[in-house]
């Protein structure tokens, strides 16, 4: 026999279940409880770049919206930088680059507002294109599904960039694409994610 | 600017697959193709930094954060306590804990829940903390009511408190379920047995901790939790170009 390894098994994921709200987002489930809930605001007011917003529809494998869900996102600012001490680089003051949203109990389409990301520097030098990485949670999810959403007017940069060029599918690259358009409050990108059957995006083991 | 060390790769053969039939939820809302392996980037690595700001000392005390004056929620005062760790052993600091919970009664102050136990009116049932320096939580709270709900016909979930934490990248992002020790229905429980060994359930089950109750006050449980370890980066023998 060896000596034992020391390492400890990380806890396993559960579901986050129909009443993640409770916890996550008390307000939706229909109370006011804290001070400031956390992840509305993701830019802050004083961050520079483009205001947009992103919204979408999460939809089950039988083509059903999924009314249930909440998403993550993290992002990093203009400039490409992430609002955290192992990223070189400052961002603005109130800028975290995080944000969390829940959909519509009645029609599940989430949305949120913040500041369109900038090209990325990786640690190895290479760039990766604007794009803004999701954590989806809900009933029937058992572990937690990492995405990344890629802008669709950054065409030349998307066919440069190292992840979406991983993706050996090509036919599957476009599942990461948010298509823009304008309205009168901005600019728009769509972004839905299909959990399961046609179309199903991708999704990272990370 | 040198790249920090990479998460160690999630082991899914621990974690509850997908697709898992006897939660039958998860059944349309199971990715089928295989997910894509993808090396840390700084996206992963890099992760929301929460602060003392961002909460208050009262949130982590559900007996009293949602009571009205001079009143409390009714059930077991429990403590609720433990550690963040890494794989490496390693305490968490200054990490965002979340937890939400059902009331004595197994019902949730939430506009969906109508299961016929009443609402306590001085329960709200969620609370958050961040980990001290050397990855410390607690909680105090009332120990949550198992509950039915709607899978096969006469299903009950063990009582158990929902657990969301963050550690310092993206990629350590985990929600779980604490359950308590003893108790019948977490065997029969078809979301707790998602979970594909006896050995990984048992992460979840808090014991009673008997030095941490406070006499004729709170008895306790201890829940440790561990997230995804990282590599050290002693030795990097990447060829030049990767
Ligand atoms: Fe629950």
């Amino acid at each position: 026999m060896a000596q034992p390894l020391d390492y400890l098994r990380e806890t396993p994921s559960q579901t986050a279940g129909p009443y993640v709200h409770i916890g996550l987002a008390p307000g939706a489930a229909g109370f006011d409880i804290y001070r400031e809930e956390l992840g509305w605001d993701i830019a802050g007011p004083n961050a520079a770049g483009e205001r947009i917003r992103v919204e979408g529809l999460v939809i089950d494998g039988t083509g059903s919206p999924v009314k249930d869900v909440l998403l993550e996102a993290w992002q990093a600012n203009a400039a490409g930088i992430y609002a955290h001490p192992e990223h070189a680089g400052e961002v603005e003051q109130g800028f975290r680059g995080w944000g969390r949203v829940i959909t519509d109990f009645d029609t599940g389409e989430w949305a949120f507002d913040t500041i369109k990301p900038g090209p990325v520097t990786d640690f190895n030098g290479g760039v990766m294109a604007p794009h803004i990485n999701l954590w989806i949670v809900a009933r029937g999810i058992n572990l937690g599904l990492h995405t990344r959403l890629y802008f669709g007017d950054e065409a030349e940069a998307n066919a440069a960039d190292p992840v979406i060029r991983s993706i050996e599918w090509e036919n599957r690259r476009e599942t990461l694409v948010a298509h823009r358009s304008e309205r009168d409050a901005g600019a728009v990108y769509r972004f839905d994610i299909r959990l399961q059957g046609e179309g199903e995006t991708v999704f990272f083991d990370i | 600017m040198p790249k920090p060390g990479e998460f160690y790769q999630r082991d899914r053969m621990w974690h509850p697959p997908a697709l898992t039939r006897d939660y039958k939820t998860s059944v349309a809302r199971s990715p089928q193709y295989a997910l894509l392996s993808l090396d840390n980037t700084v996206s992963e690595i890099t992760g929301p930094v929460f602060g003392h700001n961002d909460i208050d000392p009262i949130d982590n005390d559900l007996i009293l954060n949602y009571a009205q004056s001079g009143e409390m929620p009714i059930g077991e005062r429990i403590i609720v306590h433990g550690r963040v760790l890494d794989e490496n052993a390693r305490p968490v600091p200054n990490t965002l804990v979340e937890i939400w919970q059902a009331n004595a009664g197994g019902r949730y102050r939430h506009r969906k829940d109508t299961y016929l136990a009443p609402i306590d009116p001085n329960f709200g049932g969620c609370g958050r903390t961040l980990t001290d320096a050397d990855g410390y939580y607690h909680f105090r709270t009332i120990k949550p009511g198992a509950y039915p709900w709607r899978n096969w016909r006469n299903d009950w979930r063990p009582a158990h408190v929902h657990f969301s934490v963050f550690g310092s990248g993206f990629a350590q992002r985990l929600i779980t379920q604490m359950y308590f020790e003893g108790d019948p229905l977490i065997a029969r429980c078809p979301i707790a047995n998602t979970i594909p060994g006896p050995a990984a359930l048992e992460q979840l089950i808090a014991p009673l901790d008997h030095k941490a109750t406070v006499p004729f006050d709170s008895i306790a449980y201890k829940f440790d939790i561990v997230l995804r370890g990282r590599r050290s980066t002693l030795f990097e023998n990447r060829p030049e170009g990767n």
